[in-house]
């Protein structure tokens, strides 16, 4: 067994602090990491830090124990400020195994002077060979500069219980709070919760694991370094994007939520199951993505604005419902929890591939409103905006979540619910049969729809061309009529939208343009290049369908511009990849077709968030200039 | 319902009462011959006879020949995709239990591109009336084989007859686990298809409704012997069944017995298709769960009761 004193760091003085720490758990599926992980950053976020946290997940549901792909955990990253993103490279990780640790090292989750933390019952396990593999791998993380503690979780657990793999966590919860300097009073509090659907007993046990946990790492450990906590004066919750996008579809009113089940989307209608009956709704779960989404619009024309909730695979499904919902002018909600595609692709993994999908991909021209929030509390907030305007302009709307989104942890300003986000009532009242089912105004494109119920208002919604009174087009010359009144209503929202706001000088050397999930990790690298004097700034885009106004403007005022997203474009320089035949990323496609400016993309597949180093690092060799100490 | 007024010696009919012009939207384009016609009818007498205000009625259909129905409905109607009348039927029903709905589907619709649906939808078991217009090929797109055209049918995709034999409808829904009420008519047998629809209006949950329908057109040699001949199909009767007059009954020369409570015997009774076209009701079950019951169940909560239980979930992601 290696000497558990040998490697130790400086701990930094109590009195001081530091700004920020990445702290990662990892172990086999099913030991609490992601408990543990959660709690810490619920007991960080009341004492007023900034937190992110973000699930490893690996993707089977029992993957084979101690093996690289089998990591499972939980990343969480604390700061004294907002913290926006999951960061770089880890500052300190417990490992319950040493062999999860290697999957995570490919990750490049790690950098030299990192803290291994490891569980040590390995050494001495009665197998050659777990033993031979946990020497190995210690001497192998020492040779890539981790800084190397193996520490005594099981023996020190099973002083306290029986079965020590349903304890541990909350041991590593307790020697993180020592670590860190979390307040004991909110971890008893956080463990107390956790648990209190559970025996007195099984509480004290927990509390005791907690305790121990905390006193070992005070007596053995030289490691400590306090994360100061904040004053915080309103009311925090703490929830993931998916948590979020459920809270939203409730708080919006919505009546029906029409699913098939799909990761990464699926969590967010578990989120909502219990709740959303007595919040006069209803989860359909149909028997496929079409049916999904054929129900909802169905809901939706009888005046019950629906949701229909997936992800890619699913979204190729519903393409023609989606043609149908633009055609036929149904209100809709779409909320696309985006993956690694095509096909069946990345499951779990992050990607912003759906872009030109939702954008283009269904046959003909179907204008839709796409919406991208980029933060967990946007995830609430743009769902009841989503229904508002589905209903103003009577047109599907997409929200374009996706994984990182849906899995990552972020603590924001407790919403506080307005009957306002509330569907109206259901519009009974007899209609002014003088006014027909598309009676397009000239100006807007926007008709108003009736609603079945409506004495007076009966018409036969079709998806065949149609005039202003939904009678079928036999004469096709009605097409092109219809098609501007459609089309019009995108330019007509846009006209009512903000140029976006630019994080950064509003002019200079290059411009980032990023949307969705990434704005944390963007904002993060502007932010970090702009301190060592980069001339460098960004924009996050949120309407993307229409796009908000003034972008060519904005775009003519920097002497570079570049989009930073999670999908894929080919790098110039790869074999027969040149200027004139590049695919790009997927927004710099789209921005460079509307505005005509030669904007560059960086953008990678490797099915991880954007991170603010992998964008310092693009930065370092686009502007020339050193930026990473 | 309409009373006459004896001084005047006209028929006055009160404002509130539904007449058949009140369902009347334009002309139905089928072609003449076309067996939708006297459905078209058949379900316009029904309104009419319930008095179903046409504002709370709707029409859902899938595309195909049968899916132009809604748009010959003065009802609200929604003509939407091939093979997806079931799942946007069952949306439209799922929290609007007080509208009338029907799904007017045809055979490549529902026993086709749509089937996953048609399996599901009986399973739901949401009370609608759901009309399979199935005249066995392809009308729309010219003559293709369906998949309940009898094997050796001649069509354009199978020059020198089907390779396959044919889907029975019946025998398929009586397969699905829930189903509460399944039925068959033709269209050219106007009391029968009139009792039929009456019946399955009547039913509560979803009741399916095959209805065997000539298309002159394409289909003209497979139907007219079925029509001419009086051996060619045989009634099932039962007091709980459809309901014939007596006289209407004389009129078929083969009448059996079938109790519709019997699922058991409502499949053998289906199989009789190889020798003769079995009419009437298979099986009924008024008890089936019912999808639209749980789909309604939480209607009507005030929105401050909906605050606070978004509130307290609210709660639980407090710190």
């Amino acid at each position: 067994m290696s000497d558990t004193t040998q490697t130790l760091a400086k701990p930094t003085s109590s009195t001081t602090g530091v700004k920020e720490a990445i702290v990662e758990i990892v172990s086999d599926s099913g030991e609490g990491a992601q408990k543990c992980g959660q709690s810490l950053g619920k007991i960080s976020a009341r004492m007023g830090n900034g937190v992110w946290t973000v699930e490893i997940i690996p993707a089977e549901i029992q993957p084979p124990a101690r093996s690289r792909e089998g990591a499972s955990g939980i990343r969480v990253r604390i700061g004294q400020e907002e913290i926006t993103n999951m960061g770089d490279q880890a500052h300190l990780v417990v490992a319950l195994n040493e062999q999860v640790l290697f999957g995570r090292i490919e990750q490049n989750a790690y950098k030299a002077g990192t803290y291994l933390l490891i569980d040590n019952k390995w050494a001495e396990h009665t197998s050659p060979d777990i033993r031979r593999g946990y020497l190995d791998a210690i001497l192998r993380f020492k040779k890539l500069g981790y800084i190397i503690h193996e520490i005594p979780i099981e023996k020190e657990c099973l002083k306290l219980v029986s079965d020590a793999r349903r304890g541990k966590n909350m041991w590593v919860l307790g020697l993180l709070c020592y670590i860190y300097d979390r307040d004991m009073d909110l971890a008893t509090e956080q463990v107390k919760s956790i648990f209190q659907k559970k025996t007195d007993e099984v509480i004290r046990k927990n509390l005791d694991l907690l305790n121990a946990g905390y006193q070992w790492a005070e007596q053995n450990l030289e490691l400590h370094f306090p994360i100061p906590a904040r004053q915080i004066d309103e009311e925090i919750v703490v929830m993931n994007g998916n948590e979020a996008i459920s809270l939203g579809v409730m708080a919006a009113g919505m009546e029906v939520c029409s699913m098939y089940p799909i990761t990464p989307a699926t969590s967010a209608t578990h989120g909502m199951a219990e709740t959303i009956q007595s919040a006069g709704g209803i989860i359909h779960q149909a028997e496929d993505e079409i049916a999904a989404i054929g129900f909802a619009i169905g809901a939706s024309y009888a005046g019950k604005t629906a949701v229909t909730i997936t992800s890619g695979p699913g979204i190729a499904l519903k393409t023609e419902f989606i043609g149908l919902a633009s055609m036929a002018e149904i209100p809709l909600v779409i909320i696309d929890v985006q993956r690694g595609g095509p096909s069946t692709g990345l499951p779990t993994k992050v990607e912003q591939g759906d872009l030109l999908a939702v954008l283009y991909g269904t046959p003909g021209d179907a204008p839709k409103f796409i919406l991208a929030p980029s933060t967990i509390e946007e995830c609430f907030h743009y769902v009841i905006l989503a229904r508002k305007l589905a209903e103003a302009f009577r047109i599907p709307v997409f929200v374009l979540s996706d994984a990182n989104l849906a899995t990552g942890v972020q603590p924001f300003k407790r919403p506080k619910i307005k009957e306002e986000w509330f569907a109206s009532e259901l519009d009974q009242h007899p209609w002014d049969t003088d006014i027909r089912p598309y009676e397009w105004d000239e100006d807007t494109g926007i008709s108003k729809r009736p609603i079945p119920g409506q004495k007076g208002g009966v018409y036969t919604l079709t998806g065949l061309a149609h005039d202003e009174g939904s009678r079928v087009a036999y004469d096709s010359s009605i097409n092109q009529r219809a098609m501007e009144a459609r089309s019009r209503k995108l330019a007509t929202l846009k006209d009512t939208l903000k140029p976006p706001k630019i994080h950064g000088d509003p002019s200079g050397d290059l411009l980032l343009v990023g949307w969705g999930s990434t704005r944390g990790a963007i904002e993060e690298a502007v932010s970090r290049a702009r301190e060592k004097g980069a001339s460098v700034s960004c924009v996050q885009l949120h309407f993307l369908n229409p796009l908000e106004p003034g972008l060519k403007e904005i775009f003519q005022r920097f002497k570079q511009v570049m989009t930073v997203e999670i999908n894929y474009s080919d790098t110039l320089g790869h074999p027969h990849i040149t200027e004139e035949n590049r695919r790009y990323a997927q927004l710099a496609w789209y921005l460079r077709a509307q505005t005509l400016v030669d904007i560059d993309c960086f953008s990678h597949v490797f099915g991880q968030p954007m991170s603010p180093f992998r964008i310092l690092k693009m930065l370092e060799e686009k502007l020339d200039k050193k930026l990473i100490d | 319902m309409i009373a006459v007024n004896p001084d005047a010696c006209e028929m006055v009919i009160p404002d509130g009462i539904f007449r058949l012009e009140d369902y009347t939207s334009s002309k139905a384009r089928w072609c003449s011959g076309c067996g939708a016609h006297s459905i078209l009818n058949a379900v316009k007498l029904l309104c009419k006879e319930e008095q179903l205000p046409p504002e709370k009625t709707v029409f859902v259909s899938g595309i195909g020949c049968s899916g132009r129905f809604p748009h010959y409905m003065k009802t609200y109607g929604f003509h939407g995709l091939h093979g997806r009348a079931f799942p946007v039927a069952s949306g439209v029903k799922f929290r609007r239990p007080d509208l009338h709905v029907f799904v007017i589907t045809g055979d490549g619709d529902c026993c086709s591109i749509g089937a996953g649906h048609w399996v599901h939808a009986i399973r739901y078991n949401m009370k609608m009336v759901a009309l399979l217009f199935d005249n066995s090929i392809y009308g729309l797109t010219k003559k293709q084989t369906s998949p309940t055209s009898p094997m050796g049918t001649m069509t354009n995709t199978h020059p020198t007859g089907s390779v396959l034999p044919p889907i029975n409808p019946i025998q398929s829904t009586l397969g699905l686990p829930n189903v509460s009420f399944v039925a068959q008519t033709v269209d050219w047998k106007p009391a029968h298809l009139q009792a039929t629809i009456q019946k399955a209006y009547e039913h509560p949950g979803l009741a399916f409704v095959r209805i065997v329908q000539r298309c002159p057109v394409f289909m003209h040699d497979t139907y007219e012997p079925t029509v001419k001949d009086p051996d060619a199909i045989t009634v099932l009767n039962h007091e709980k069944g459809i309901k014939l007059s007596e006289k209407e009954l004389m009129k078929f020369r083969h009448v059996i017995e079938h109790d519709p409570a019997d699922i058991v015997k409502a499949r053998e009774v289906a199989e009789l298709v190889k020798k003769t076209l079995p009419i009437g009701l298979f099986y009924q079950n008024k008890e089936a769960v019912r999808y639209d019951e749980y789909g309604a169940h939480n209607m009507g909560i005030s929105i401050p009761d909906r605050m606070k239980a978004i509130d307290h979930l609210m709660d639980r992601y407090a710190v």
